[in-house]
């Protein structure tokens, strides 16, 4: 299985921005189209690649979040107050222009059918992005699979519609959710942080061992893998990916 | 161990090892000099500061790689990396 993952040399590409949309107020997916893509495994990022006239390069990892799909490559951004990449990927980009990028990179954080289950993901704000990828990619595998996401309100929750979807159409799939800034009225699901109750209620337990993937800021996930690892996880199926300051 | 909200998994330099390495190397093993301590380079911790990255042992904290932006491209030292396996290679 990790053969699929072995590549060889990793090369600067240009994407065409095919699409974008908008996923919440401060979230947008850009779909790509990258000609000489050589296909990926969910959980996979890209490096992404700014140059400025003057020659100044910023580089950035952003989860790819469509499963694997020919040359179309879509990622998930979210709106970092004065980010350099991210503040140009929302206000600058446009359809038809073209950005550089690498990958597929990754093959410790990535999830595909023939792994097997149980697939527990647990996503916090755009963390969302690679585990969807996974959730994405389960189709009529028959792997149990449960995400618990969280999100500061619900019009920050992305793929919110998609999400609230999968389910009935995969039913192996459940999905739980936290809101933990404010809930609309009549809302069904937690309303805090992700704790160890939420996650003794929602997750698969340490005697169905199974495979996990956390991700989003890097507060979030170090709180959830902690937890995790108290609940008798095993650290090695406990597999973490860091987005950086807590924000999202 | 690590306390603090900003630094990363080794996923965030998997391209720079890519680069380095020639083949995906995220879920490979390495071990750590100082402690001995065995993880996918995908789980070390790794602060990314310009102009450079730093990736640590997670168990113990040691430095294991610094890689540095140069004017000319990237310096990698390697510190207390003690070994890498490659899977599926022959020595
Ligand atoms: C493997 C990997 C995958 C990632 N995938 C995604 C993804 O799918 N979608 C996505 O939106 N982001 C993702 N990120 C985060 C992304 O790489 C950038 O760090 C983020 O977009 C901010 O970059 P920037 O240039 O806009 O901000 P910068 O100019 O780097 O930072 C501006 C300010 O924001 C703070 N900051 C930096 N990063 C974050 C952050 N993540 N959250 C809140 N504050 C921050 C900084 O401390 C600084 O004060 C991923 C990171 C990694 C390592
Ligand atoms: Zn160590």
């Amino acid at each position: 299985m990790e053969r699929t993952a072995v590549r060889g040399r990793l090369s600067w590409l240009l994407a065409d921005v095919v699409e974008l949309i908008p996923e919440t107020p401060r979230v947008k997916s850009i779909r790509l189209r990258v000609p000489g893509w050589t296909g990926h495994l969910p959980g996979q990022h890209v490096d992404l690649r700014l140059t400025a006239e003057d020659g100044y390069q910023a580089q950035r990892s952003y989860s790819i979040a469509n499963p694997p799909e020919g040359e179309n490559v879509t990622i998930t951004v979210e709106l970092v107050d004065n980010g350099e990449v991210s503040s140009y990927v929302h206000e600058e980009l446009r359809v038809g222009d073209r950005i550089e990028l690498r990958g597929p990179i990754g093959g410790y954080f990535v999830w595909e059918p023939a792994r097997g289950g149980p697939l527990q993901l647990v996503g916090g704000g755009s963390g969302l992005v690679p585990l969807m990828a996974m959730a994405r990619s389960l189709g009529g595998a028959a792997v149990p699979a449960r995400m618990l996401v969280s999100a500061r309100t619900q019009e920050d929750l992305i793929y919110r519609q998609e999400l609230s979807r999968l389910p009935t159409e995969i039913p192996d799939l459940r999905v739980d959710y936290t809101l933990t800034r404010s809930q609309p009225d009549g809302w069904k699901g937690y309303a805090r942080r992700v704790d160890r109750a939420m996650l003794g209620e929602t997750t698969f337990d340490s005697g169905q061992n199974p495979q996990i993937f956390v991700c989003g800021p890097t507060g979030f996930v170090e709180s959830v893998a902690t937890i995790l690892r108290e609940l008798g996880h095993p650290p090695e199926r406990i597999r973490t990916e860091r987005f950086g300051p807590t924000g999202g | 161990m690590i306390d603090d909200d900003r630094h990363l998994d080794g996923n965030a330099i998997g391209g720079l090892l890519q680069v380095l390495f020639g083949r995906e190397m995220t879920h490979e093993l390495g071990c750590c000099g100082n402690c001995g301590a065995v993880n996918p380079l995908g789980a070390t911790v790794v602060y990314v500061d310009a102009p450079g990255s730093v990736i640590r042992c997670p168990a113990c904290g040691s430095v294991l790689l610094v890689a540095v932006a140069l004017p000319t491209g990237v310096r990698v030292s390697i510190e207390s990396l003690r070994w890498i396996d490659l899977a599926e290679i022959g020595a």
